[in-house]
């Protein structure tokens, strides 16, 4: 045997694996994650049925997420069954959401364009900046109790700031060449903004609302937790203080299905809006 | 959720060409000026609807009364402690819950990085994981560990670990093929690979990674203290909240926001300095 020659073939191997690397992840093996959720779903189910190893007290059977699935869907839980939960969560996410993108997006523009502007507004947002969203949620129900106003002046602290810092980088870091070409070619500001900064800062635009959305639907949770009349993060916190797992577990599932829901559909709407980026 | 990286306001005025001012172009002294005019304004417009009565004092102090409070808070204790002993053990939990997340996710990450198969088989399950805001562990972390230590510790965790997995991985990832490539020529183990080639490489992605899970860290733990456990700035928070007590709601604000802000600019230090070196070698 060659031992060089197989180190070779190896080495070889291993470059094309690198190489392939590269191409980011779509060279993903689906069935070995397939094979992987298989397993973790089998193992759950002899952990906890078939065996007992682990109490159903402290982690929820299969069939407690399914019992509990059927509950909330059927005879409703914690105030209402599952459309209305989910109705009242997502509203309040897209409500909180459009306000902030809305304050965000145009100030980031502002302060890109101007600076002047910038230096007036900055300090306002460096002093509010280093606060996490979630801090802001007892001077909340202090200010507005534990209705909707609360909730969607929370979210709007927490999407705010990265549609503001996004936007306000991509006009930024925009070629500096492109805006005095048009300015060399007669644009009016007007249109320079319109036709030149807001094209060009898109994709960072999307990026920041992609980040606000995160960030308004991990808040609205927490908001909910703390306190609110319903919602997804009303049926977690009162399934703790039942002590229902199965309900735990099937409204944290439920939470992560609507996030990535939320994303995937901004997900859409940038690929229409942004059809040149890459990626 | 979270992991993302928020783009950078110093980078981009970093990366700004510094070409001649165009005409009309605000000078230094203006923008200074500005500036203050900025800060003012903010404390001004503050005082002023606060003193004003337009907002009952209850809901919004003026910010002296503020600045009272914190430092009355920092001798007479709120809620069983003093403002810096609940500081002090938030910042416990804080170090206890991203040290946990650092050790076990980078080790991962890098792994994840260097074999494939183990990408393949955890990823699916890491990628549905990430999507469950690290808030809607509570319930469980109440569950499985009461008002104990473990809760916040779990919640903090689960905030912190996604990027130090992601980044560790992707540093590994994008090492360049050639040092690997020569380390295996000159007979490197797995051992030797991790410890000379994988970690040294993947290094400033792996702090770029540890920064953004410390702020993940701290805001995590805001909101597991804002519901399960007896001590800290976010207990002291919501007992100021269910007193009314707006001022005391405030002060802990400011002091959560200014540790955070601390934690960001040692870890950004530390950042710039690994990159330095790396740049100079």
């Amino acid at each position: 045997m060659h031992i060089g020659a197989t180190t070779d073939s190896r080495s070889y191997r291993r470059a094309v694996a690198a190489g392939r690397a590269r191409m980011a992840s779509a060279g993903r093996r689906p069935w070995i994650g397939a094979a992987t959720v298989l397993g973790l779903a089998i193992l759950w189910y002899v952990l906890t049925t078939a065996t007992g190893a682990v109490s159903p007290a402290r982690f929820p059977r299969p069939a407690d997420v399914w019992s509990a699935a059927l509950q909330l869907t059927l005879r409703g839980y914690a105030g209402g069954t599952l459309w209305l939960q989910i109705w009242y969560s997502s509203r309040l996410v897209l409500l909180g959401f459009l306000v902030a993108a809305a304050t965000g997006v145009p100030l980031g523009l502002l302060m890109g364009m101007s600076r002047r502007a910038e230096a007036l507004i900055n300090p306002a947002f460096l002093l509010i900046r280093p606060i996490p969203p979630l801090a802001w949620i007892p001077l909340a129900i202090v200010w507005f109790g534990l209705g909707d106003a609360a909730k969607i002046f929370v979210i709007w602290f927490a999407a705010f700031v990265p549609a503001l810092i996004n936007t306000y980088t991509g006009v930024r870091t925009l070629d500096r060449t492109l805006i005095a070409a048009a300015r060399v070619h007669g644009a009016s500001e007007r249109q320079i903004l319109t036709e030149v900064m807001i094209p060009g800062a898109l994709p960072l635009i999307f990026t920041g609302l992609r980040l606000s959305l995160q960030a308004s639907w991990t808040t609205l949770v927490a908001a909910e937790l703390v306190g609110a009349f319903f919602g997804l993060g009303r049926v977690l916190i009162i399934a703790a203080q039942d002590i229902y797992p199965g309900m735990i577990a099937f409204a944290m599932a439920l939470v992560a299905i609507l996030g990535a829901l939320m994303t995937g559909c901004l997900g859409l709407l940038e690929r229409w809006a942004v059809p040149w980026r890459r990626t | 959720m979270g992991g993302a990286v928020a783009a950078d306001v110093t980078a981009a005025q970093g990366a700004r060409p510094a070409r001649g001012r165009r005409r009309g172009a605000p000078g230094v002294v203006e923008l200074g000026l500005l500036s203050l005019g900025g800060f003012a304004a903010f404390f001004g417009l503050w005082f002023v609807v606060a003193r004003s009565g337009v907002v009952p004092a209850r809901f919004l102090p003026a910010p002296g009364v503020v600045a009272a409070t914190f430092f009355h808070l920092t001798h007479d204790p709120f809620a069983g402690y003093t403002l810096q002993q609940h500081l002090l053990s938030s910042i416990g939990r804080f170090l206890m819950g991203f040290a946990l997340a650092a050790a076990a996710g980078v080790p991962l990450g890098l792994l994840m990085g260097w074999f494939r198969w183990l990408d393949d088989v955890v990823s699916p399950v890491f990628e549905g994981f990430r999507f469950i805001a690290p808030i809607a562990w509570v319930p469980f972390a109440a569950l499985w560990f009461g008002t104990g230590i473990g809760g916040p510790i779990l919640i903090i965790f689960s905030g912190a670990f996604p990027p130090c997995v992601i980044n560790a991985q992707r540093g590994a990832r994008l090492i360049e093929p050639h040092l690997i490539e020569a380390a295996r020529s000159l007979g490197a183990g797995h051992c030797r690979m991790f410890a000379e080639v994988l970690v040294p490489g993947a290094l400033p992605s792996i702090v770029a990674g540890l920064r953004i899970s410390a702020g993940l860290a701290w805001q995590s733990l805001v909101g597991a203290e804002l519901i399960v456990v007896s001590s800290g700035v976010g207990y002291l928070m919501v007992q100021g909240q269910s007193n009314l007590a707006t001022p005391i709601v405030m002060s802990g604000m400011i002091a959560i926001g200014i540790v955070g802000f601390l934690i960001d600019v040692a870890l950004r230090a530390a950042e710039a300095r690994i990159r330095r070196g790396w740049a100079g070698a």
